[in-house]
């Protein structure tokens, strides 16, 4: 293992002599986040590499207007609430999921508890809090498939799911000259498959590598980028071995396909991102927690103060914002980026100086 | 309800129930031999100095794999004593139970505290029982206090710790936590988590007996994990703190467990593990002292000590030779494992 890391600090070194400018790179993950702070990636590379935390976190890039509507329906009495846990700690307007202290908020770990919550409680409304990338969207797509089937009608999903793509096109379409190369998300990747990420590489001429999170592996995600740019390419690769196709999980694929439709829906940070969101097709709207509350959308909102949306962007590094282990700390967090431990503050806060 | 069942709140009513709680189950099956109790326990204790600590435990779930909240509530104790350089000698037990608790549950873990004792070599002299309405508390707390004889020769202190130190630990990271996480997510594995939960008195005696004052300080790192004690060690003494990636002991499922909910075992809870700072030429010895007890087979020198410093930090050397900050952890992401 050490011997491929030296192989890639060398390469990432011969890379950086070769370019007279700094290198920018962003990672489209948050546990990759997290793994470059984990394994000291940042010590061993040249100060010509910048790493940039992208909009990969699921609960940070969710608009504050989706969770202001959670935190509504929460304090509804026909309803319980099911959220996966990073989500009870982000603030809205109305304070915080875990501040509500009902007992009808639930914490669950997959939507299968979700829906034996519903089978448990004919006499509620579960409300699914579904969000996430390509990779809980099959989970959510397969639970309201299960509730179809099985007529269980007091069950919905109030759908966040996002897509990469999309942003990471949205973050070049921006003219955001911060960003030479993208850091693809390995778990997403096994879903999408690389081939596609084809449409940013080949429109802006970005390189764009797959890679998985051992300490290795994304040093060797680094390096193909380095190799790339210094050659000046900019292509789709995968350092990710058998578990990325270019194809994709095609089943998951259709499974997502088949229930969800894209549309253009509101991000943290990024505002409306064309054919970004994920919502029900119209044949499921039943399932559709907007729906059946008679919520019309989800309104794009900013938190006033709260740097986050620069933060996904890449514009700033998490210390540069004002709050930061000021105001905003992980025992009392004002944006999402605090909150998720994927979130880029959380990652700076637990493994930076400060 | 019934009596013979259920905690109910007479139980704790000062009559005749509370004096058959006491005399038929809790002291018989706490290892006690009569039931004249008086107000106050009197003990002999040997000359020197006495190390007298206390600790209150409200872990959930009650029974974990590996243990349960009385084995717990003595082994905690026992291991404040013992890191501080103390025989244990004797404890108290005050429970604290919710109406409507099983009296049967009540007896398993009454059994696994007077078996844990027992083995530890340790009495429990006195103890208070009280009752409160259900809701006001989750089943059973309970809280232990406990002294111990400074053993001869012993004098940890953060002050001697210096620099070039050898930091040691006497097993895996993160049992216990781990375990208690996954059984209250009801996450399963192949190979079921186990907690490390364990009286450690052998193990720092052992130390204490043939280094002496080579031992520069021990402390069992509970809740907060190795990160917090390696902090609270860092600032204390004023020192930089180095610890290796590579040689840190972890179980295989442990750290899956760790990675699929997303925490680092350096922050986790251990409860039979203890970390020592000894000077560097007594750590051999150190290890080879802990690797011949069933306790500390996997013992190994995890880091060492650093110059002094105003900034004092805990810095991880990663396996693939990268540096990071091992900071306090700050989270509630822990809730109640102890």
């Amino acid at each position: 293992m050490l011997e491929r890391v030296e192989q890639a600090k060398q390469t990432i070194q011969q890379a950086c002599t070769r370019m007279d400018r700094p290198i920018q790179i962003m990672e489209v993950c948050g546990t990759h986040t997290v793994a470059i702070f984990r394994h000291g990636i940042r010590s061993l590379l040249p100060p010509q590499i910048k790493l940039l935390s992208g909009p990969g976190c699921p609960v940070c890039v969710t608009d504050q207007g989706y969770i202001d509507i959670v935190l509504e329906l929460a304090g509804r009495d026909d309803v319980i609430l099911a959220t996966y846990g990073d989500m009870m700690r982000v603030p809205g307007r109305a304070g915080t999921l875990e501040r509500l202290h009902k007992p009808e908020i639930k914490v669950v770990l997959s939507t299968d508890d979700a829906l034996a919550l519903a089978q448990k409680h004919p006499d509620k409304t579960v409300v699914f809090a579904a969000v996430g990338f390509e990779t809980t969207t099959p989970a959510s797509a397969v639970a309201v498939a299960d509730a179809a089937s099985s007529n269980l009608h007091n069950f919905c999903i109030l759908s966040g799911h996002k897509l990469v793509v999309p942003a990471m096109q949205a973050l070049l379409g921006a003219k955001n000259d911060k960003i030479d190369a993208f850091m693809c998300p390995g778990h997403v990747s096994v879903i999408l498959g690389s081939d596609a990420y084809k449409p940013v590489a080949e429109r802006f001429h970005k390189p764009c590598v797959v890679a998985g999170f051992e300490a290795v592996q994304i040093m060797e995600g680094i390096a193909a980028i380095c190799k790339q740019m210094a050659e000046g390419r900019g292509e789709v690769e995968s350092v990710y071995g058998a578990a990325v196709t270019p194809q994709g999980n095609r089943t998951a694929q259709a499974i997502i396909d088949n229930m969800f439709e894209p549309y253009d829906g509101p991000w943290r940070g990024l505002g409306f991102i064309p054919g970004g969101s994920l919502r029900l097709r119209p044949r499921y709207q039943r399932f559709d927690a907007l729906h059946r509350f008679g919520i019309s959308e989800i309104p794009a909102e900013e938190l006033g103060g709260c740097q986050c949306g620069r933060v996904l962007c890449g514009l700033i590094d998490p210390p540069q914002c004002p709050l930061f282990a000021r105001k905003c700390t992980p025992d009392s967090p004002i944006g999402p980026c605090m909150v998720s431990t994927e979130g880029a503050c959380s990652a700076w806060y637990k493994y930076g100086k400060h | 309800m019934d009596e013979n069942k259920t905690i109910m709140l007479a139980h704790g009513g000062g009559g005749r129930l509370m004096a058959d709680l006491i005399s038929r189950t809790i002291v018989p099956k706490c290892g006690g031999r009569s039931v004249q109790l008086t107000d106050a326990a009197t003990i002999d204790v040997p000359a020197g100095k006495l190390c007298f600590t206390t600790d209150s435990f409200v872990v959930k779930p009650l029974f974990f794999n590996g243990g349960d909240i009385g084995k717990l509530s003595v082994c905690g104790t026992v291991n404040d004593l013992a890191v501080s350089g103390a025989q244990p000698l004797a404890l108290s037990l005050s429970l604290i139970l919710e109406e409507g608790f099983e009296i049967a549950q009540l007896e398993k873990i009454l059994e696994n505290i007077g078996q844990t004792a027992s083995r530890a070599n340790v009495r429990i002299v006195t103890g208070d029982t009280k009752v409160v309405e259900k809701g006001f508390a989750d089943g059973l707390f309970i809280n232990t206090a406990g002294i111990g004889a400074r053993i001869t020769g012993a004098v940890p202190g953060f002050e001697r710790i210096t620099e070039g130190d050898a930091i040691l630990i006497n097993g895996t990271l993160g049992d216990h936590g781990m375990t208690i996480m996954s059984q209250r997510e009801g996450l399963k594995f192949e190979s079921p988590l186990k907690s490390d939960c364990a009286c450690l008195h052998e193990l720092t005696s052992r130390l204490y007996n043939a280094l002496g004052n080579a031992v520069k300080f021990m402390r069992d790192p509970t809740r907060g994990g190795v990160a917090a004690v390696l902090n609270e060690i860092a600032v204390a003494a004023g020192v930089g703190i180095e610890i290796d990636e590579p040689a840190l002991p972890m179980d295989k499922t442990v750290q899956a467990a760790a990675d699929m909910l997303g925490f680092d075992l350096l922050n986790i809870a251990n409860e039979g593990k203890v970390v020592a700072i000894v000077a560097p030429d007594a750590a051999a010895r150190a290890i080879e002292l802990w690797r011949s007890h069933p306790l500390g087979r996997r013992a190994a020198v995890i880091g060492r000590v650093l110059k002094g410093s105003d900034h004092p930090l805990v810095e991880l050397v990663t396996k693939i030779g990268g540096r990071r900050i091992v900071q306090m952890p700050y989270g509630r992401e822990l809730p109640r494992i102890c």
